[in-house]
C-alpha cells in the first residue's frame, strides 16, 4: 500500500472468555467502507486468526452485530464514515451482555435460550384435520405486529439494554417482542403459557422503559411497544383474577 | 470500552426519574423530622422557618420542588406508557414532563423570591 495512504487506527478486542486485550491494526481507508469490511480486511491481510461472525452481508441474517465505539451495531450496514472519530480511530468489541467465544464472536446461546424461556415460539393446537385458520392481514392484531415480526435476531437490543446488564434473568427486548408477536397470532394455542412466561421474575415487568432497544435497533423496530403491551395485558389479567407466574 | 447505550432522551428520562425518586426518598425523613418540631418544639421550628428566608435555601427549595414535580409528571408518563394504548410520542411526553416540572418549580421560585 502507498505510504501516504489514509489509514484507520482500529482497536480490536482479542481474547476469549473474560480474558483479553485490545490489539491495534492500521487499515487502509476505502470509499463506502463498512465495519464488516474492516474486520474482513484485518483477517485477510493482517491476522488470519481473527474471529468474527457474519453471513449475508446485507442486513438480513443478524449475525454480524458487535460493539462499535462502545455502541451495539450491525456491522455489515454500518459505514465507517458514520462512526469513525475525527482522528480516524475505531474500537471494535464483541456484543455486550453476552459471553465471548473468541475475539469479536459473542456466544448468542443465552440470548436464544431466553426466547424459549419466554415461550416465544409457535404453539400449534390444530391438527391437519382442521380448517386452515384464516388470518386477516387487515385485522388490528395482525397489522399491529407488522413491524415486530421483522426482527432479525441480531441481539443489538440485548446488548444495548441496561436492564439485561443488571439482571441476568431478564428475558430481554427481542425475546419479549417475539413472545408478543406469538401471543397476537390468532392460530396460537397456550396463550396463557406465553403470558405466564413473560410475566415471571425475569419478565416484562423488569423493563424500565429506557428505550435503548428501540434507539439502537438497526431495523428501527420498537420492542417497547411489545413490552408495554405485555405489561398491560398481564397486569389486567392479574387484576381480573387470572394467574401470573 | 463497552460504554452502554445512554445518549438518548428516554434513557435520560429514566435516570432523571430514578435520581429524583432517590433524592426525594432521602429528603422525606428530614422533612418529617422538621415537621415534627411543630408538635414537640414550635420555637425551634420557627427558627428553622426563618432560616428558609435565605436566597440559597429558597433556591434549594426550588430544586426540591423540581424533583417532586419531575418525579410526579415522569410517573404519570410511565403509568400512561404501561396502562394506556401505545403512543409513539414517548420522547415528546418525556420532554413535556420535564417542561411541566420546570413550569411548576419555576413558578414556585418566582413566588418565593
Amino acid at each position: 500500500m502507498p505510504a501516504d495512504e489514509p489509514m484507520l487506527r482500529v482497536s480490536v478486542w482479542r481474547g476469549s472468555g473474560t480474558k483479553g486485550e485490545f490489539e491495534n491494526f492500521d487499515v487502509p481507508v476505502r470509499e463506502n467502507q463498512t465495519i464488516l469490511d474492516i474486520v474482513s480486511w484485518i483477517q485477510q491481510y493482517a491476522d488470519p486468526t481473527l474471529s468474527y461472525r457474519f453471513a449475508c452481508r446485507v442486513g438480513m441474517c443478524g449475525s454480524c452485530a458487535m460493539m462499535v465505539n462502545g455502541e451495539p451495531r450491525w456491522t455489515c450496514r454500518t459505514h465507517v464514515n458514520k462512526v469513525a472519530s475525527h482522528d480516524n480511530s475505531l474500537t471494535l468489541e464483541p456484543l455486550r451482555n453476552l459471553p465471548v467465544i473468541k475475539d469479536l464472536a459473542a456466544d448468542l446461546a443465552p440470548f436464544f435460550e431466553k426466547w424459549v424461556e419466554a415461550e416465544a415460539f409457535h404453539h400449534p393446537e390444530s391438527t391437519r384435520e382442521d380448517e386452515i385458520a384464516a388470518v386477516d392481514p387487515e385485522s388490528a392484531e395482525r397489522a399491529g405486529i407488522d413491524a415486530a415480526i421483522e426482527c432479525i435476531n441480531c441481539a443489538v437490543c440485548y446488548a444495548a439494554c441496561d436492564t439485561v446488564a443488571g439482571n441476568v434473568d431478564y428475558l430481554g427486548p427481542a425475546a419479549l417482542q417475539r413472545a408478543w408477536t406469538q401471543f397476537q397470532d390468532e392460530r396460537a394455542g397456550s396463550k396463557d403459557a406465553i403470558l405466564d412466561a413473560v410475566s415471571g421474575s425475569g419478565g416484562c415487568h423488569n423493563c424500565h422503559s429506557m428505550g435503548s432497544c428501540a434507539h439502537y435497533c438497526p431495523n428501527e423496530l420498537n420492542p417497547l411497544i411489545a413490552i408495554a403491551d405485555l405489561k398491560r395485558i398481564t397486569a389486567w389479567r392479574r387484576l381480573k383474577g387470572g394467574s401470573n407466574a | 470500552m463497552k460504554t452502554p447505550a445512554r445518549k438518548h432522551p428516554l434513557w435520560l428520562a429514566f435516570m432523571l426519574h430514578r435520581v429524583s425518586g432517590l433524592a426525594l426518598a432521602l429528603f422525606l425523613p428530614l422533612h418529617f423530622w422538621v415537621l415534627s418540631y411543630a408538635l414537640t418544639a414550635p420555637v425551634t421550628l420557627d427558627g428553622f422557618l426563618r432560616w428558609t428566608e435565605y436566597p440559597l435555601v429558597k433556591f434549594a427549595e426550588f430544586g426540591l420542588v423540581f424533583l417532586l414535580a419531575v418525579h410526579f409528571f415522569g410517573g404519570l408518563r410511565l403509568l400512561a406508557l404501561e396502562f394506556l394504548p401505545w403512543s409513539d410520542r414517548q420522547k415528546t411526553l418525556a420532554a413535556t414532563a420535564v417542561g411541566a416540572a420546570f413550569l411548576v418549580s419555576g413558578t414556585f421560585l418566582l413566588k418565593a423570591i
